[in-house]
């Protein structure tokens, strides 16, 4: 199968009404071209799960700001005053998870888990609507697997064969939500020749990445 | 100084040499500026890293602090993905975590992360923190802008995590959390216990040797 497209490919991989997966914190590490390639298309009523919301022109930002997402699933809102004022406007659903619980949510999602407990959120509004459960003394609660239809990462470089590695604090989300989603899309800074990158180095197996894409510019 | 500073010189005589240390946004950041000397410890930003240091020269690519913001990394720093960085979090592996507060109770709940109807920006990071850190402390200034107290019989907020807080340093007093509520540990000088008092809506024992608080010059 061939993996590396061109950007003009990108646009038609989503429909609407999809969930996807984005990469990034604060911004860093969301693949920008393809939040670009999102708001080309048009595409509506998506499920955006994440992070966080960035700013209103930065990371996945725009993407809240065009209206084209319908929900968002993340753990902070704060830094975009755009997603507050559309979820108070009753335009956009928000769902707050805990970011430890987030993360590990999607690890269970791509990891055949049927979930985990956590001792996060005992005690606070976290815990509404869950199942609790004692071990060993300690209360927990348990949390369920989240996948998504599409999965966007942002990696500095790729083989040819899909392997990634990210550069320092840009991984965060990204290796996690390439286990977790149906079709996983890379953009990438460069690619080089499969046995480039010392395999010892490789940060996500390319076995879990569908696309790769060339950074516009890059 | 202002009570931020006198916040930030008491906590970071709390830290000991080798502790792995997070810190919450505002207040606690001022901290590593007053670690004495001999103290070295290991920043853990959420966002994916150990050995967070402050920005030295032009920013560099990916490296951002837990607000985003450009910062710097010491030698030996160590980058991974969010679900290491938050197995190191709730895994009882981070030493201390220093945290804002907005109400902390006898119980040592505490309330950091929501006002119900003014500011509900997501709870990031800050539950997993307080529900796995080895040691809570929560510096905050004793009263809010209208003076009214924050050290309460019972959050009346949301709260962040149920009974996890040690300590609460403020610009007035040290407090432990104990299993019967507040014990007042220290005092700035020229603050009487009856100030605290009325400053405070919990009730707090008072410590067998209490002291004044002693702060890092």
């Amino acid at each position: 199968m061939k993996k590396i497209v061109e950007w003009a490919e990108i646009g038609p991989m989503f429909s609407d009404g999809v969930s996807i997966m984005f990469g990034g914190f604060m911004g860093v590490g969301t693949p920008l071209g393809i939040v670009s390639a999102l708001i080309e298309s048009k595409v509506r009523n998506l499920t955006l799960i994440g992070n966080d919301t960035a700013a209103p022109t930065t990371g996945i930002g725009p993407l809240i700001d065009s209206g084209q997402a319908s929900k968002v699933i993340v753990s902070h809102i704060g830094t975009n005053p755009v997603t507050g004022k559309k979820m108070i406007a009753g335009e956009l659903d928000v769902e707050l998870v805990p970011q430890g619980t987030l993360i590990e949510r999607i690890r269970a999602g791509g990891s055949g888990l049927g979930g985990f407990l956590t001792p996060t959120g005992v005690g606070t509004v976290a815990e509404e609507g869950k199942q609790k459960l004692t071990v060993q003394g300690r209360e927990y609660l348990l949390e369920i697997p989240l996948r998504a239809d599409v999965a966007i990462i942002k990696a500095k470089k790729a083989d040819t064969a899909g392997n990634l590695v990210y550069e320092r604090a840009a991984r965060n989300f990204n290796p996690v939500i390439a286990l977790a989603a149906d079709l996983v899309i890379a953009e990438v800074d460069e690619i080089v020749d499969v046995g480039e990158i010392d395999p010892d180095h490789v940060m996500t197996p390319g076995a879990l990445i569908d696309k790769i894409v060339v950074r516009m510019g890059g | 100084m202002d009570a931020k500073e006198i916040i930030a010189r008491r906590v970071a005589l709390e830290l000991n040499e080798g502790d792995i240390v997070n810190l919450g946004i505002g207040l606690p950041t001022m901290v590593p500026r007053f670690l004495p000397p001999d103290i070295h410890i290991t920043l853990q930003s959420e966002n994916g890293f150990l050995g967070m240091a402050p920005l030295e020269g032009e920013p560099l690519p990916g490296i951002v602090n837990a607000g985003g913001t450009p910062c710097g990394i010491q030698i030996g720093a160590a980058f991974f993905d969010s679900a290491m960085s938050f197995a190191l979090i709730r895994g009882g592996h981070i030493d201390v975590t220093v945290l804002g507060g907005l109400q902390v109770d006898e119980a040592g709940n505490l309330a950091n992360w929501m006002v119900p109807g003014k500011m509900v920006p997501g709870m990031g990071g800050a539950m997993d923190l307080v529900s796995g850190a080895k040691k809570v402390i929560v510096a905050m200034e004793h009263c809010t802008k209208d003076g009214e107290a924050r050290l309460l019989r019972l959050c009346n907020l949301p709260l962040t995590a149920r009974s996890r807080v040690s300590k609460v340093i403020t610009e007035l007093a040290v407090f432990k959390v104990s299993a019967a509520g507040f014990v007042l540990l220290e005092t700035v000088s020229g603050v009487s216990i009856e100030m605290i008092r009325e400053r405070t809506e919990a009730g707090f024992a008072i410590s067998d040797d209490i002291k004044p608080m002693p702060l890092y010059s």
